[in-house]
Order: C-alpha cells, then sequence, then structure tokens
C-alpha cells in the first residue's frame, strides 16, 4: 500500500475527503478500499444537485467480487459527479485520490474536521486492521 | 485459520488475499481478479483444487453401486479413464452434490465431490456403500491443480513424467489416465482445455513453481468463479442444492432415463416433473443496462411471473453483466430484474456465454 495522501481526511468507512478552494469537498473511497473491493466494473452515481444527510446512500461501487455502498460523509449536496467512471470504472483501481474521484459536494454546514480522521489517524486504524 | 492445502505457502509466496472457502484458506485472487481470468481464457492459469474431495470406490458391485447412486448412467463408461458428470440426488429428487465420476474398471471408480458438501456426501454414500460391500476411500492425502486456458497443456507437459507425457498429451477431452503417481484428466471448470492433475502431496511444491515458471498464472477462486459463470456451469449451492430439481437447474442432459428399469436414488421423485408444463425453466441472462447482476437478485417476467438470479455477475470476457436464473414456465425471451429497487432490462440468451476463449452470445 502507498502512503496516505498528507492533504486529505479519512473516514471509518475507508473514504477520503479533500477541501477544494471554492469551499467544496472531493470524495472518493481508499486505496485500502479499492484493494479489498478488488477490480471495479460498475460504478453508480448520484444525481448532481441531490441533496444527502450524512450517512446517506451516496454510491454505489461494484467489483467483479460484490457491490458495496458508499455513504455520503457530510452533508451536502451533489455539484459534480466523475461522469468518466462509468465507461473505466477502475480509475478507481488505479488511481484512487486522483482519477478517481467519485463526486464533488457543496457542503450544508461547514465541514467539522472533528468528525473525520487525519491520514495518521486512518493509518493507525489501517494498522490495526491488519493485526 | 481453517485448514490449508499443501499449496498453502506457495500462494502466500504469489501475494494471494487469503479468504475462508468452505473451512479452507483459500486464494481469491493473487492481485487482480480479471487478470488471472484473462490469463486463462488467453494462455494458461492454474488453480489449487486441493480442498476438492477425492474418493476411490472399490468393490465387485462398484457399477451396480453407482448406477444406484448417481443420476447419471456410469454404464455409459466403457473406456478406462473416461469421466462422467452427474448428480447424486435425495430421495425427493433434491441434489445433494455435483461430481464427476472417472471409470478405472467395472470394479474401480474415481469421484471427485465438491469441498463444501464433503461431510454430508461422505456419510451419504457410505450409508449406501455397504449393501452392495463398496469399499470407500477417501483419498486427502493428494493434491489436485487445475491447469487451464489455450496453452494449459503444452505448458504443463513438462511437468508430467517422461513415461506418461505423451499418453497425456493424447487424452481426448473428459478423459483422464494414471501417470504413475499421478492421476491426468482433461476436465475443468473454466470453458477452456486444459488438465487436473491429483497428486501426492509431495509432489505440490515442485509441479506449482514448475508450472509458474513455464509461464502458467496462479488464478484464484475470483477468477474460478467468473470463469466457471461465463461457461454456464453450474456451482453447487448457488445454481442448485438438495431443494432444487436437477430438472429446474439445467441438469437434464445429466440424467439418464434409459434403461428404464435403471433405479437411481431420486428417479421417482423427479420423474413427476419430467414432462411438467410447470417445469421452471433454467436460463442464461444478458443485462441491457449497465449495472452487475447478483445472485438472489428478483427476476419479473411480465405478465408470467417471477424467477430467482442463482449465479449472477460480471463477464470481463464480454464486458457485460451476465447470470444464471431459474424463471417460471413460459415462451419468452425478455425479462426484468430488480437491483435496488429498480427493473433493469435482460435478455434471456442461449449458454454457454463463452467457450474456449470465443463469445457465443449475440452482444
Amino acid at each position: 500500500m502507498n502512503e496516505l495522501p498528507g492533504d486529505l481526511l479519512y473516514t471509518n468507512d475507508h473514504e477520503w475527503l479533500r477541501r477544494e478552494s471554492d469551499g467544496s469537498v472531493t470524495v472518493g473511497i481508499t486505496e485500502h478500499a479499492a484493494a479489498a473491493l478488488g477490480d471495479l466494473v460498475y460504478v453508480e452515481l448520484p444525481d448532481v444537485g441531490q441533496d444527502l444527510e450524512t450517512g446517506g446512500e451516496m454510491a454505489v461501487v461494484e467489483s467483479v467480487k460484490a457491490a458495496s455502498d458508499v455513504y455520503a460523509p457530510i452533508a451536502g449536496s451533489i455539484a459534480a459527479v466523475n461522469d468518466d467512471l462509468a465507461n473505466d470504472p477502475e480509475k478507481i483501481n488505479a488511481d484512487p485520490y486522483g482519477d478517481g474521484w467519485i463526486v464533488r459536494m457543496t457542503l450544508s454546514d461547514g465541514l467539522d474536521e472533528s468528525e473525520l480522521m487525519t491520514p495518521d489517524a486512518y493509518q493507525q486504524m489501517l494498522d490495526e486492521l491488519d493485526d | 485459520m481453517g485448514a490449508q492445502t499443501p499449496h498453502y505457502d506457495k500462494h502466500v509466496e504469489a501475494g494471494a488475499r487469503i479468504v475462508d472457502f468452505g473451512g479452507w484458506d483459500m486464494p481469491l485472487h493473487y492481485g487482480s481478479q480479471k487478470e488471472e481470468h484473462f490469463a486463462v481464457r488467453q494462455n494458461a492459469g492454474v488453480f489449487d483444487v486441493s480442498h476438492m474431495t477425492i474418493v476411490d470406490l472399490t468393490g465387485e458391485r462398484a457399477r451396480d453401486f453407482l448406477q444406484f447412486l448417481v443420476a447419471n448412467d456410469v454404464a455409459k463408461l466403457k473406456d478406462y479413464g473416461k469421466a462422467l458428470y452427474t448428480c447424486m440426488l435425495n430421495a425427493d429428487g433434491g441434489v445433494i452434490d455435483d461430481l464427476i465420476v472417472y471409470y478405472i474398471s467395472d470394479t474401480d471408480y474415481r469421484i471427485v465431490v465438491n469441498a463444501a458438501t464433503r461431510e454430508k456426501d461422505l456419510a451419504w454414500i457410505r450409508e449406501h456403500a455397504g449393501a452392495f460391500d463398496i469399499e470407500v476411500v477417501e483419498r486427502s492425502e493428494l493434491a489436485m491443480l487445475a491447469v487451464q486456458g489455450p496453452n494449459a497443456r503444452e505448458l504443463a507437459a513438462p511437468c508430467i513424467d517422461a513415461e506418461y507425457r505423451e499418453a497425456a498429451l493424447a487424452l481426448k477431452p473428459f478423459y483422464g489416465m494414471e501417470a504413475g503417481e499421478w492421476f491426468v484428466a482433461r476436465t475443468g471448470y473454466t470453458g477452456e482445455d486444459g488438465w487436473e492433475i491429483v497428486m501426492p502431496a509431495a509432489d505440490a511444491h515442485s509441479a506449482w513453481d514448475r508450472l509458474l515458471a513455464a509461464g502458467v498464472s496462479p488464478a484464484g477462486l475470483g477468477a474460478r468463479d467468473t470463469l466457471r459463470l461465463e461457461a454456464a456451469m453450474n456451482l453447487y449451492g448457488s445454481d442448485m442444492d438438495e431443494t432444487v430439481s436437477p430438472l429446474e437447474a439445467g441438469l437434464a442432459w445429466t440424467i439418464a432415463w434409459e434403461p428404464a428399469e435403471r433405479d437411481f436414488i431420486g428417479r421417482s421423485a423427479i420423474e413427476a416433473l419430467r414432462n411438467s408444463p410447470d417445469r421452471q425453466r433454467f436460463v442464461g441472462l444478458l443485462l441491457e443496462d449497465k449495472g452487475v447482476l447478483r445472485n438472489h437478485q428478483k427476476v419479473v417476467v411480465d405478465g408470467v411471473g417471477e424467477g430467482v438470479i442463482t449465479s449472477g455477475g460480471f463477464s470481463p470476457t464480454i464486458g457485460r453483466s451476465i447470470a444464471l436464473a431459474r424463471v417460471p414456465a413460459g415462451d419468452y425471451d425478455r425479462a426484468q430484474v430488480e437491483v435496488r429497487g429498480k427493473l433493469l432490462d435482460v435478455r434471456i440468451v442461449k449458454t454457454p456465454f463463452v467457450r474456449n476463449g470465443q463469445i457465443r452470445i449475440d452482444v
């Protein structure tokens, strides 16, 4: 596994968030999550403009093996979705923190970082999973 | 930690993701399930199938016993090494397991049954073997590798003892032979050419190493499942079980009705369904929309009724989702499948989906 990007925040559900300069956040799943799912073959994306509560069903990622829900890590509305994933879902395996991003959200409220994990905290969680 | 096959260390060495499979620690994949799938379709892959249960049946009445025990007729087996795919039914006509029977002689047969059903299968076989005075010997000391793909036999041949190599390469499909302490059969579960090779556990590591050195890719249970689904080969526990008739699981071709006087276990129970107009169909589905069909999803046939997907997944070769499904009787070629509350269009297609590297359906 590669080193975690230091500029992202992470969740218990193995998602990542990046704060963009316009105040929106980009969301994806971590390399750990992508590896656990295996080769992705289909991604079901939400509609742009859809409003989601924290924990709401946001997307579904399907690998050859199984389908897995992706939950909204924070409340907000969908500002953009990564349409490239429709034809090339394996971008999530190949580049989970870059070309494999899933959605960009406009937040309903601010970003409460205390609800999310720093790279160090997430790394510690991964290390404990390995034990 | 579960049971480990003689190849276990080799899986770890090859970077396998190990999962529990019926109490066994088995490789799911070695990095990419899709790459392993394509290796088998285009070149050659090797699967550890040592967890499967090999049983040797010996006795003067071995043929009579198998003619009673299984639904296909072992009297079809007249040549040394010939294999037969069949089901073992319970008295209600449900499927206890599917298996391969190899004919050694009229008094000597080898069968290979599933790993997950080992205990109940052995108990069932032993329960009926007594009346026929059959010796039932489980060969758990043996290892087994399946080498599959268009180049599998050529790449694996150097592993076979030189004395038997030519004969092994000359094996016709669905025949096996003893090769010293090994047993080589031209059988498999992928829809490709290849061999299944039984060997003493002591040979497991060296055989694995030689296959990989020859350019054969290690392939895990994940690829094994997508390959067999494309080949429309049934998986016990998903496509059929003790509550399902083989006639409603696409296995009618494995039932020998003739001679009519042969009374195999389950015969009278399935006889009633044989010509019934209500008999459910077992079909292949191709998803016309994007998405992935999965086991247990509901199949809706407008104006006819409902069925269920017994094996669904993504076909790497076709690039679309495919499935096997049990659906209501009737003449129709389109249906819908309920996926997360939405109805997606599927087309009923003639299986197999893929055979010998070629897509066999209209996409």
